[in-house]
C-alpha cells in the first residue's frame, strides 16, 4: 500500500532512490450507483469515472475507457464528502505560559499585543494526524479547514485533504485559505490586556485602524503582525464567537471595520434569530446538543434553571430555524465533546425538521464556495476531488452504513463493502439442539451471541469476504472442548457450511435468518411518535419570566391615584395620568380617553421610574483592568440581555441604569446608559441619542491597594493624578493636531479623551476620599472642563462646598460604609448634606440586589438629616436623571415625557410598598398580576420538561449530571 | 523584605486610626423612669396603645395602659412625654458577627474566622470588640442586642450574645458561649476549574463522606465526654454543651434535603436545641421543622433569589411561609457587608410585613423569637414587667425607615448616647456649612 501510494503521489520534479518512477494513469470507474453528485442533482444508476484523484466525469451514460478498473456499485449509493471549516486538525493546542503577568509584549517587530498573531502560519505548527484523520472519514469528512487555535488573532488557517495514503504535497489543498480570529487571549503570553470580551473588542477595532495607517505608509518601523493582517485580508475571515451574544459583538466589530467575518455559531442562535439574520453572517454551526439532565432525585433537579432545560429542548432545533429564516450556514464538528456524537446529533437536526437537502448542502457545497473551491470540492463535477461516500443508501438515515471514504482517489474503508451484511437473527440445529444466534456489527466489529435452552455460550466470531467463522465451548462447562464453524454467507438469509465437532466429526451447518419481526418494529415506531419532542415555547429572553410575545406600548389612564410629579405641582393627591404612544399625555383630574385602557389607582401611588445611576447587572464584563486607561472599551459592546437581575429591578420599580465600567483603573471604560425592556435585544436597550459617558475611579482599587503582585502605575493617590494629568496632555495635543487637518493615527482612547475636553462626553468618576475628589477636579479645571459626577462620593459632604463651586453632582450610597478602610468616615447622612449645599444628589445602587429597593435607600435620607419626602424621592428619579442629562425626558410626571412610571401599591419611600406595575414608554414590563401567572406557567412547563429528561433516560439515552446555573454578581471590583 | 516591613507599618497605622474610641457606655440607671403616652409593641404579637412604662434598677417595673398615673409617684421619676411615639423592646441580631471584624477590606481587623475544620472551641467573645465603631452605629435604629459568631470550616466555633453598649467584652456579655456553629455540607459543589474540571455548581460527590465526617465528629466528642478524659481534648470538651442541653447547636444550611438531613442528623446525636441558620428552602419542610421544635434563623430578607427561576420575592416573603406553618423564627442578617448592614435589621422585618406578615409578627422575627432561641428571653425580647429594661423609643414606626427615628435608647435601663462617630462627622461638616439636618 505504502509503495503505491508512493507511486501514485509522488511529485515530479523529485528524484526516487527505491525504484523507478512508475505513474499510474489508470481510470476507476464506479458503476450502477445513485449519485448526488451535488445536493440538487441526483443521478440513479450512474457512473462515477476518476482519475488520478480527480473526477473525470459523471453521468448516466459514461464512456468508461479500456485501462478503467470497475467497481460495481449497485444499490449503492455515493455522496461528495463532507467538508470541516472548524477544526483544529494535526495541531497541538499549545500549553499556558508558565511566566508571569506582565503588562507590556513579550516580542518585537510585531503588533504591541501578544495576543495579535495574523502571522502565525498554522502550517509551521501542522503534522497530520493518521488517527483523527480516520476518525474524520467515519463521520464523512473529506477535506477540512485546520488552524492554530489561541490568540484573539491567530493567523492563517490551512485546507487538507484527509488522505491518508499521501503526503503534505497532496493534502494540503490550500496553505492559506482563511485568517482566524476570536475574543480570547493567547496562552502562551500572559500579557494582561486585554482582560475582558469588551477589551478584545476595543483592541480588534483599534488594530483594523493601525492596519489601515500602516497600509498608507505613515509608520516608520517594521510590524510584521500588520503587514501579515493587510496581506491576509483577501482571505476567508473566520470569527469563533461560540454564542449569539458573542456572535452579535464579532459582527459589530466586523461591521465598524469593514470585515464580514463567517462566524462559528454557539447553538443558541434560535433565541434571537432576526438579530442573527441581521448580522447577514454566515455561520458555522457547532451541533453539540446536550444529553438529557439527570433529574431522577428531585432535590437536585430542583436547582436545575428553566433555560438549561430549555437549551436541551430547543438547540436541535437550531438548525432548521436557521434554515426556515434564510440564514446561510455550514456545519461543523467544532465544540462536539466527542467527535462520534456528530452522526447523532446531526439525526436530531434533521429530526428536528433540517431538511436533508439542507444538511448535505451546510456539509458540501457551502463551506466549498466560502473558500472559493467549488471548482474542486462540494460536488462531484468533472474536476473536483475524487472525494465522496460510498453508502448502502440515504446519508441522513440512521441505519445507513457509511462503507468507504475517498479522499484525493484514496479509499479509506470504513466498513466493508464486499461482504455481505448479515447482522440479524439466525436459527439451526446441531447434533440435535436448537441454536439462536444474533449478529451484529458484521461488517465493522463482528459480535456474535449464541443462545441453546436460554444458556449464553461464549462465542468468538471473524468475518470476512463473506465467511463467517463461529467459535464456542460445549454445553459442557468442565471440558474444555470446543465447536468451530466455518459458513458462507453469500445466498441471502442464510449460512451454509459446516462444523467441526470436538471429536473432529464434521457437519453439515445451516442457519436460517428470523424474519424481523413486523411487530417490533411498529411498536418502535409508535415509540417514535409518542416522544415527538415537545418543544417548549422560545421567550424573549429565552428563560424564566421572559415573554412568548414582546409587551406592546399601551394608552393607559390612571385614575385617582396620588401622583408624585417631581415638578411645581408636586403631590397631587387623587389625581390622574393619561400615557398616550409612549408618552405622558397629561396629569390632572377627571380626564377622560375613549381609548385609553383605564386602572384604578385609587389608593395607590405614582412615580417617576426609578433611575440607578451607577449599577452593574446586565453586562457580560464589567472591568478592563489589562491597562490603567481603558477609555477604548465601550460596556453597550457587552450587555447581557438575558440577565434576570433586569427583570428584578423592573419588580423594584426600576426603568433606567447607568452600567457602568468597574474600578480597576483611573480611566475605565464608556457606559451604557439603558432602558429595562426586558425582552428587547442589547442593542435595544441602549437609550436612542445616549448621552456619552465614561467611568473614572480613584482611591483603593485603582492603586491595587489588595493586590500582592500590583506592579501596574500608579500604586498610591499621587500617581493617580499623574495618570489623568498624562492622558488629558496627550489627549489635547492628540484633538489639536485632528482639528488642524494634519492626518492623524486615529486612536479610540484619544478619541474617547478628547470627547471629554471637548464637553461631549461626561465623567462619572468611582470616588471616596475627600482629597482625590478634590484632586480630580482641579485636574478637570486645569483642562478647562468639568468633572459631571461623583459616584460613591462618600466623603462628598466634607468637600460638598467645593463640589458645588466646581459644579459636579453626587451618587452616593444611602448608608453603606465599613467595607473598606477608604470608606471609614462614610456617613448615611452624606446624601442630605450634599444636597443641603446645593449639590445634585442621587442615590445609586451598585448592587442587584439593593437596586431593586431603591425607593427605600432614598427614605433613608429622611431618617439621616431630614431630607423632605419629595427630594428624597428625587434622589432615586429626577435627580439621577439630572446628572445623567436624560431630565428632558424621563424622572418626572410631566407632559410630554416618556411614560416611564411606576404604580406602588403604598407610599412609595415606605417599606411596605410594593411596585405593582412598572412601565417604560407606555409598555407594562413588569406587573405583579402577570407575574403571578408566569409563576405558574414557569412550574408547568419545567415540569413537563422533567418528564421528557426522564424519558429519555427511561429509554437509556445518555444523561448529564444536574447543573446549577449561578450568574456572579457583579460589582465595581469584578475583574472581568 | 523591605516590602512586608512597609505593609507592616501601614497596617500598624490602620490600627491605631481605627483604634478610636467609641460613645462612652451609659452609667446604671439611678432614678426611675417613666415612658408616658406611647403605643407599646410588646413584642409578643400584642400592642399597647396610649402605654405607661416604668423603668427601675434596670428592669422594666410597670407596662401599664391608659392614663391613670394615680399612685405611680411619676413626680420622682424622669418622665419622657412620649404620645405618638412607638416603643419597642431593642432589637436582637441573630447569628451576627458585629465586633469580629471593624473594617472588612482590612485584614488586619479581621477575627471573623480561624485555621481548621472543626473549631467547636474557638469562641467569639473574646475578640469581641466593644468599642467597634460599626457596633455603635447600631443604637440609634434600635439594634441593641446581638449574637457574636464565628465563621469558616465545618464547626465554625462557639458564640455568645452581647448587648452593645459595654466598656469591654466582659461587660458586654449577655449569655456566654450559648451555643455551637456548624456548615452543613453542600449539595452542590463547584468545579475545580484549576484542574481543568467544569466550573459550574456540580452535585457534590462527596456530600455523604462530609456528613460521616461530621458524624465521627460527633461520635467521638460523646465518648470522650462520657469518659475519664485521660488527656484533655480541647474541640471534644467544647462539645458537651451540645449533649447535656446547655448549648443550641446551629446548622447553617439552605436546600430541603440539607435542612432534612442536618435535623435528623442532630436528633440521632441527642442534640436538644437545634436551630437551622439561612434556611432558604425551609418552607418546603416547615411541618418536619415544626414538628421536630426546630427554630429557624432566616437568611437575609434583603437579597436576591438563589435560582434564575425563583420569584423575584422569595427571600422577601420565606418568613411568611415559616411563620405561618408555626415554625419559630428570626431574622439574620449574613452576607455581604453584613456587620454595617445590621442597623437594617428593622427594616429586613418590615420588608416580611410587605409580603404577609402583620407588624407587631414581624417584630417578633427580630425581638421575642431570637430571644426565645438563644435562650435570653427571661431578661430580653418583649416588654414584660420583671425584664431588662432594654428598649426604645421611636417617633415612627421602626420597621420603616420612612419612620424609624429613635430618640430614645436604653439598656438594663441605662439611657444610651446616640451619638456615633456618624453623627459626630454630621454634625461636624453641618455646622461648617451652616446647615439643619433635622426637619
Amino acid at each position: 500500500m505504502l509503495m503505491c501510494s508512493v507511486s501514485l503521489f509522488s511529485q515530479d520534479y523529485f528524484p526516487s532512490n527505491s525504484g523507478v518512477i512508475a505513474k499510474n494513469s489508470n481510470y476507476t470507474a464506479f458503476i450502477n450507483a445513485t449519485i448526488h453528485v451535488s445536493p440538487t442533482e441526483i443521478i440513479s444508476n450512474g457512473t462515477l469515472l476518476i482519475r488520478k484523484g480527480k473526477v473525470v466525469n459523471v453521468g448516466k451514460s459514461v464512456k468508461i475507457p479500456d485501462n478503467t478498473t470497475v467497481i460495481d456499485l449497485s444499490g449503492k449509493t455515493i455522496y461528495p464528502s463532507f467538508i470541516d471549516l472548524y477544526t483544529t486538525f494535526g495541531v497541538e493546542k499549545p500549553k499556558r505560559s508558565g511566566d508571569g503577568p506582565r503588562y507590556g509584549p513579550g516580542r518585537s517587530g510585531y503588533y504591541w499585543n501578544d495576543h495579535v498573531m495574523p502571522e502565525q502560519d498554522v502550517m509551521a505548527s501542522f503534522k497530520y494526524n493518521e488517527k483523527d484523520a480516520s476518525e474524520m472519514h467515519k463521520l464523512g469528512f473529506g477535506v477540512v479547514n485546520t488552524h492554530m487555535p489561541d490568540g484573539i488573532v491567530r493567523g492563517t488557517g490551512a485546507l487538507i485533504a484527509l488522505n491518508n495514503d499521501a503526503d503534505n504535497s497532496l493534502r494540503v489543498v490550500d496553505g492559506e485559505v482563511s485568517q482566524h480570529f476570536s475574543f480570547s487571549k493567547s496562552v502562551r503570553s500572559r500579557q494582561s490586556y486585554p482582560s475582558s470580551i469588551m477589551g478584545s473588542m476595543a483592541l480588534l477595532r483599534q488594530m483594523y485602524n493601525d492596519a489601515k495607517w500602516y497600509a498608507a505608509g505613515n509608520i516608520d518601523t517594521r510590524d510584521l503582525s500588520l503587514e501579515a493582517l493587510n496581506k491576509n485580508k483577501e482571505l476567508l475571515q473566520i470569527f469563533e464567537a461560540n454564542s449569539r451574544a458573542n456572535l452579535m459583538r464579532a459582527d459589530k466589530v466586523g461591521d465598524e471595520s469593514e470585515v464580514q467575518y463567517v462566524i462559528v455559531g454557539g447553538g443558541d442562535e434560535y433565541e434571537r434569530i432576526d438579530d442573527v439574520k441581521n448580522t447577514k453572517a454566515v455561520l458555522i454551526l457547532p451541533i453539540d446538543f446536550q444529553a438529557a439532565y439527570d433529574v431522577e432525585d428531585p432535590f437536585l433537579a430542583h436547582s436545575l434553571s428553566l433555560s438549561d432545560m430549555r437549551a436541551w429542548n430547543q438547540e436541535p432545533h437550531n438548525p432548521r430555524l436557521l434554515a426556515e429564516n434564510g440564514i446561510p450556514f455550514v456545519l461543523t464538528t467544532h465544540g462536539l465533546k466527542s467527535k462520534k456524537s456528530f452522526k447523532s446529533n446531526l439525526m436530531k437536526a434533521i429530526e428536528s425538521g433540517l431538511s436533508k437537502e439542507k444538511a448535505l448542502e451546510a456539509l458540501t457545497t457551502l463551506p466549498a464556495s466560502l473558500l472559493g473551491k467549488t471548482d474542486l470540492l462540494g460536488t462531484l463535477k468533472a474536476g473536483s476531488y475524487a472525494n465522496f461516500l460510498i453508502t448502502d443508501g440515504d446519508i441522513f438515515d440512521k441505519k445507513t452504513k457509511l462503507y468507504e471514504n475517498w479522499v484525493q482517489g484514496t479509499p479509506h474503508v470504513i466498513e466493508d463493502m464486499t461482504s455481505t451484511d448479515i447482522d440479524g437473527d439466525y436459527t439451526f440445529n446441531l447434533g440435535g439442539k436448537d441454536y439462536t444466534l444474533s449478529i451484529k456489527n458484521s461488517l465493522s466489529k463482528p459480535n456474535a451471541k449464541l443462545e441453546s435452552d436460554s444458556i449464553s455460550y461464549s462465542t468468538k466470531m471473524n468475518y470476512s469476504n463473506d465467511w463467517v467463522n463461529l467459535t464456542f465451548k460445549t454445553a459442557d462447562s468442565t471440558n474444555k472442548e470446543y465447536i468451530r464453524i466455518a459458513a458462507n454467507a453469500s445466498s441471502a438469509n442464510s449460512l451454509n457450511g459446516k462444523a467441526i465437532m470436538p471429536n473432529g466429526n464434521t457437519l453439515s451447518f445451516y442457519a436460517l435468518k428470523k424474519k424481523e419481526e413486523a411487530e417490533d418494529k411498529k411498536q418502535k415506531d409508535k415509540d417514535e411518535e409518542a416522544s415527538q419532542p415537545f418543544f417548549s415555547p422560545i421567550t424573549y429572553p429565552n428563560l424564566a419570566f421572559g415573554f412568548e410575545e414582546k409587551p406592546k406600548s399601551e394608552n393607559l389612564l390612571f385614575k385617582n391615584a396620588t401622583i408624585w410629579t417631581n415638578e411645581a405641582e408636586g403631590v397631587l393627591e387623587k389625581a390622574d395620568l393619561l400615557i398616550k404612544d409612549g408618552k405622558i399625555a397629561k396629569i390632572g383630574n377627571n380626564l377622560s380617553d375613549r381609548n385609553a385602557k383605564v386602572i384604578d389607582a385609587t389608593g395607590k401611588h405614582i412615580t417617576a421610574g426609578i433611575i440607578d445611576e451607577h449599577s452593574h447587572i446586565a453586562a457580560a464584563s464589567i472591568n478592563e483592568g489589562g491597562q490603567n486607561s481603558s477609555a477604548e472599551v465601550t460596556i453597550e459592546d457587552v450587555i447581557d440581555d438575558e440577565d434576570i437581575d433586569l427583570y428584578r429591578n423592573l419588580a423594584g420599580g426600576v426603568t433606567s441604569i447607568q452600567i457602568l465600567h468597574g474600578s480597576a483603573n483611573p480611566i475605565g471604560g464608556r457606559s451604557a446608559i439603558i432602558k429595562l425592556k426586558w425582552g428587547e435585544s442589547a442593542d435595544n436597550l441602549v437609550y436612542d441619542n445616549s448621552p456619552k459617558f465614561i467611568k473614572f475611579a480613584l482611591g483603593e482599587n485603582v492603586k491595587q491597594s489588595r493586590s500582592t503582585t500590583n506592579m501596574r502605575f500608579p500604586k498610591s493617590r499621587m500617581g493617580v493624578e499623574q495618570v489623568f494629568i498624562d492622558y488629558f496632555t496627550r489627549a489635547k495635543a492628540y484633538d489639536d493636531k485632528k482639528k488642524s487637518g494634519q492626518p492623524y493615527r486615529k486612536d479610540t482612547e484619544m478619541e474617547v479623551l478628547a470627547e471629554i475636553l471637548n464637553g461631549e462626553r461626561f465623567i462619572s468618576c468611582h470616588s471616596y476620599v475627600q482629597s482625590e475628589i478634590n484632586m480630580l477636579m482641579k485636574v478637570a479645571e486645569k483642562f478647562n472642563f468639568r468633572v459631571n459626577t461623583f459616584t460613591h462620593i462618600l466623603e462628598g459632604y466634607k468637600v460638598a462646598d467645593k463640589m458645588k463651586e466646581h459644579g459636579v453632582g453626587g451618587s452616593t450610597f444611602s448608608d453603606w460604609w465599613a467595607y473598606k478602610y477608604e470608606v471609614n468616615d462614610a456617613i448615611p447622612y452624606n446624601a442630605a448634606i450634599m444636597h443641603k449645599v446645593g449639590v445634585t444628589t442621587a442615590i445609586n445602587s451598585d448592587d442587584a440586589e439593593m437596586a431593586r429597593r431603591l425607593n427605600q435607600e432614598a427614605a433613608k435620607a429622611v431618617k439621616y438629616g431630614g431630607v423632605s419626602e419629595e427630594e428624597a424621592l428625587k434622589m432615586v428619579t429626577l435627580n439621577p436623571a439630572k446628572l445623567l442629562h436624560l431630565d428632558d425626558r424621563v424622572g418626572s410626571l410631566k407632559t410630554g415625557k416618556d411614560a416611564d412610571i411606576v404604580l406602588w401599591s403604598d407610599h412609595p419611600l415606605s417599606i411596605y410598598a410594593k411596585a405593582e406595575k412598572t412601565i417604560i414608554e407606555g409598555v407594562t414590563y413588569f406587573d405583579i398580576e402577570r407575574d403571578k401567572q408566569m409563576r405558574e406557567a414557569i412550574k408547568k412547563e419545567k415540569s413537563e420538561l422533567i418528564n421528557l429528561m426522564l424519558q429519555d433516560k427511561n429509554k437509556g439515552l445518555k444523561t448529564q449530571p444536574v447543573v446549577k446555573k449561578e450568574k456572579e454578581l457583579l460589582h465595581c471590583d469584578s475583574m472581568d | 523584605m523591605k516590602n512586608s516591613k512597609y505593609i507592616y507599618t501601614l497596617l500598624t497605622l490602620v490600627c491605631f486610626s481605627l483604634g478610636i474610641a467609641q460613645q462612652t457606655p451609659a452609667p446604671e440607671q439611678t432614678r426611675d423612669i417613666a415612658i408616658v403616652g406611647a403605643t407599646a409593641h410588646i413584642g409578643d404579637g400584642t400592642v399597647v396603645e396610649n402605654s405607661m412604662i416604668i423603668l427601675s434598677n434596670g428592669k422594666i417595673s410597670r407596662v401599664l395602659e391608659g392614663n391613670n398615673n394615680d399612685g405611680l409617684g411619676l413626680q420622682s421619676m424622669d418622665v419622657i412625654e412620649a404620645k405618638g411615639k412607638h416603643v419597642y423592646p431593642g432589637f436582637i441580631v441573630a447569628n451576627g458577627t458585629l465586633g469580629l471584624v471593624e473594617v472588612d477590606a482590612v485584614k488586619a481587623s479581621n477575627d471573623l474566622s480561624e485555621l481548621g475544620a472543626f473549631n467547636p472551641h474557638i469562641r467569639s467573645i473574646i475578640a469581641y470588640n466593644a468599642e467597634s465603631k460599626v457596633v455603635e452605629s447600631m443604637r440609634p435604629n434600635g439594634v441593641l442586642l446581638g449574637q457574636v459568631v464565628p465563621r469558616g470550616g465545618r464547626i465554625t466555633g462557639t458564640s455568645s450574645v452581647v448587648q452593645y453598649d459595654a466598656w469591654n467584652w466582659e461587660d458586654a456579655v449577655v449569655k456566654m458561649d450559648d451555643g455551637i456553629h456548624i456548615n452543613w455540607p453542600n449539595s452542590f459543589r463547584r468545579g475545580r476549574w484549576w484542574l481543568g474540571e467544569d466550573p459550574g455548581l456540580k452535585p457534590n460527590k462527596d456530600y455523604a463522606k462530609e456528613v460521616k465526617e461530621l458524624t465521627d465528629y460527633f461520635n467521638e466528642s460523646k465518648s470522650y465526654n462520657k469518659g475519664n478524659k485521660p488527656e484533655v481534648h480541647l474541640p471534644f470538651e467544647a462539645m458537651a454543651g451540645l449533649f447535656d442541653g446547655t448549648k443550641r447547636l446551629y446548622i447553617n444550611v439552605d436546600d430541603e434535603k440539607g435542612i432534612t438531613d442536618a435535623v435528623n442528623f442532630a436528633k440521632s446525636q441527642g442534640v436538644e436545641h437545634v436551630t437551622i441558620v439561612g434556611a432558604y428552602e425551609a418552607h418546603k419542610v416547615a411541618d418536619f421543622l415544626k414538628n421536630n421544635n426546630i427554630s429557624v434563623f432566616l437568611r437575609r430578607v434583603h437579597s436576591r433569589p438563589n435560582n434564575e427561576d425563583d420569584d423575584y420575592d422569595t427571600p422577601f416573603k420565606l418568613a411568611k411561609h415559616l411563620v405561618d406553618a408555626g415554625v419559630l423564627v428570626a431574622l439574620e442578617p449574613s452576607g455581604q457587608m453584613e456587620r454595617m448592614n445590621s442597623r437594617n435589621l428593622p427594616f429586613y422585618a418590615g420588608t416580611t410585613v410587605a409580603y404577609g406578615l402583620s407588624k407587631e409578627q414581624a417584630l417578633q422575627l427580630i425581638t421575642s423569637n431570637p430571644a426565645k432561641i438563644l435562650g435570653i428571653d427571661d431578661r430580653f425580647g418583649t416588654l414584660e414587667e420583671g425584664k431588662s429594661a432594654t428598649l426604645f423609643i421611636s417617633e415612627g414606626d421602626a420597621l420603616d425607615m420612612r419612620t424609624n427615628k429613635v430618640t430614645h435608647a436604653f439598656i438594663d435601663g441605662r439611657q444610651l448616647s446616640l451619638e456615633t462617630h456618624q453623627t459626630e462627622l454630621a454634625k461636624r461638616y453641618s455646622d461648617k456649612y451652616n446647615i439643619e439636618l433635622k426637619d
